[in-house]
């Protein structure tokens, strides 16, 4: 059950998005999600589709294993559309109690909604292609300048990559302990919202003992391999740009422009 | 009331490249108070199939069957079940959560709608099964030690009064003192109580001693299923997947071999001695 979750976590299999170096993931993540909210008309968000398609194609990601995902936040969604639906102003469609459904606020409504499924898709391609450490390794290069001005940058993405890898652990943990509590008749779903709380607790409370000692442990194991910070730690495979990234970058490039100009003059 | 597994097939994450099957077609027929010891290498399938007999898992097709009726029916009631097959995950301890270890197991009762009085009463009672003493009633339960943790735990399960009791793995992690005090522990209540019992272990040496039938598991599907002593007697296809019958049995196959005329049945240290006595006439 708690294991549908999906959303950034990586799926193992073999792919040229796989294969990819994690810095152009992480910029064609970027410039998607940028260039969804560039436009307002339907020529440029057919490009956006095409694109997003292509790319999951590319993937090798079964599509829905992929939408599993949308599922955790599609009451995020309804809502979301439901408000742009009535507050937007414009030509009235139907109105009662008082509230008025605008034209104007259905397409608003359809657009945000399409907006934030591609979003969410979009960048759950890149978690879903990319594992957590070559995530981090793309995100520590990507911010090196930011060295200069004394962010630390390697402790930064070292905290991310051990929070990310995390995340299964802690679903699993969930699971497990779910599980245990239901054998001794433990109900999460039944009953009003102050019981369902109430029955986290006997969720909660081991789940935080079990993260406790897992960090615990790790620190542990960490100092035992005299880990000290970033200063002169090398890597054993640093990340390099090949032929594909380079072609890579120029489809994005292409994307970039075809968005803006199917935008402007169309 | 029999447990009946029919057909049983589990399939994680079906339909993706990290599918596994776990169970393939898994039938069994676990009749009242037997001591059933479930055997298997790692993942070969032991915890998927006990979660499937209190339907915490449901099965990608087959069923099973409690006392006749089906549990995967629309309208069975599953948390009914889960009272009447208790199941001790393995590391229970982990799932201790209150303020004391008294009212850690009185959660179980509790969710069953009881009384405070019948609550009580059962919590008090699955302690002093499980050979806890009053004065860590009142103990935090993060406080005991790892085998008392496991003690407590299983009061939780037993405080339920299920019918069919299974524990996974109920000594790993456990010194060998901790290990026979565990052990000991289930066979008394097993003894008192008549219950049935499912001891999930990957080591044979653990259950020859105590159980009446062994369910060898092997990669999602049974094995060998029988007396330890059949079971036992099939020990080297038993090493090709990972396991060892007792060291008993290989003394006694050895004996055997060089001519000493031994029968090979003897699962434990005593029954050995008997039949090597028996052997030299005396
Ligand atoms: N929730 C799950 N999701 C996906 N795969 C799982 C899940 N639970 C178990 N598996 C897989 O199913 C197989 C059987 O696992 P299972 O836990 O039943 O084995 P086991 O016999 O209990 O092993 P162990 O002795 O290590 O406890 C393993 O290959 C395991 O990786
Ligand atoms: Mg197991």
């Amino acid at each position: 059950m708690i294991r549908e979750i999906t959303f950034g976590q990586y799926y193992q299999t073999d792919s040229a998005l796989h294969r990819l170096n994690p810095r152009v993931k992480l910029v064609g993540t970027m410039i998607y999600i940028i260039s969804l909210f560039l436009f307002k008309e339907a020529a440029p968000f057919a490009l956006a589709l095409v694109f997003l398609a292509a790319i999951i194609k590319l993937s090798h990601v079964p599509f829905k294993y992929m939408i599993r995902g949308l599922k955790a936040v599609i009451v995020l969604l309804l809502i979301t559309a439901v408000f742009n639906m009535f507050l937007t102003r414009g030509e009235a469609l139907v109105s009662f109690w008082g509230l008025t459904i605008t034209k104007e606020g259905v397409i608003a409504a359809v657009f945000i909604a399409l907006r934030l499924i591609f979003l969410i898709i979009g960048s759950s391609v890149m978690t879903l292609t990319t594992t957590p450490n070559q995530l981090t390794d793309g995100l520590e290069k990507l911010m090196g300048p930011l060295k200069v001005i004394k962010v630390p940058i390697h402790e930064i993405s070292m905290m991310m990559s051990i929070a990310l890898r995390f995340i299964p652990i802690l679903l699993e943990e969930t699971d497990k302990i779910m599980k245990a509590q239901m054998a001794r008749g433990a109900d999460f779903d039944s009953g009003n919202m102050i019981k369902k709380i109430k029955a986290m607790v006997p969720l909660l409370v081991p789940l935080f003992v079990s993260a406790f000692r897992r960090a615990n442990d790790l620190a542990m194991a960490m100092e035992a391999r005299c880990y000290q910070g970033g200063e002169g730690r090398t890597k054993m495979k640093p990340l390099k740009y090949g032929k594909s990234d380079v072609l890579a970058y120029v489809v994005l490039a292409v994307y970039l422009a075809g968005v803006i100009v199917l935008g402007k003059w169309l | 009331m029999p447990i009946i597994v029919d057909h049983l097939n589990c399939i994680y994450e079906a339909g993706t490249a990290m599918e596994v099957v776990a169970l393939s077609d898994i039938n069994l027929v676990i009749p009242d108070g037997q001591f059933i010891g479930l055997i298997g290498h790692t993942g070969s399938g032991k915890s998927s199939l006990i979660q499937h007999l209190n339907g915490l898992i449901k099965a990608s097709s087959g069923t099973v069957y409690f006392n006749g009726e089906d549990i995967y029916d629309e309208d069975y009631d599953l948390k009914k079940l889960r009272s009447k097959v208790g199941l001790v995950f393995q590391y229970p301890e982990h799932q201790l959560f209150e303020v004391d270890v008294f009212s850690d197991v009185c959660y179980g009762p509790k969710n069953l709608g009881l009384s405070k009085k019948d609550v009580e009463l059962r919590a008090y009672k699955a302690l002093k099964m499980v050979g806890m003493d009053d004065e860590y009633f009142y103990q935090s339960p993060f406080d005991l030690s790892g085998g008392q943790k496991r003690r407590v735990a299983i009061a939780g399960v037993l405080a339920m009064e299920p019918e069919v009791l299974i524990l996974d793995e109920p000594t790993a992690g456990l010194d060998p003192k901790g290990r026979d005090e565990i052990l000991g522990l289930i066979k008394k209540l097993q003894a008192e109580t008549g219950m049935t019992i499912i001891l999930v272990s990957h080591s044979m040496e653990d259950v020859a001693n105590y159980v009446d039938r062994i369910i060898v598991m092997n990669g999602g599907s049974v094995m060998l299923d029988g007396v330890p002593k059949d079971v036992f007697a099939h020990y080297k296809e038993l090493e090709e997947v990972g396991l060892a019958a007792p060291a008993v049995t290989y003394i006694m196959q050895q004996m055997k071999e060089q001519g000493f005329d031994v029968g090979t049945d003897a699962t434990t240290i005593a029954e050995a001695r008997d039949e090597i006595l028996r052997a030299l006439g005396r």
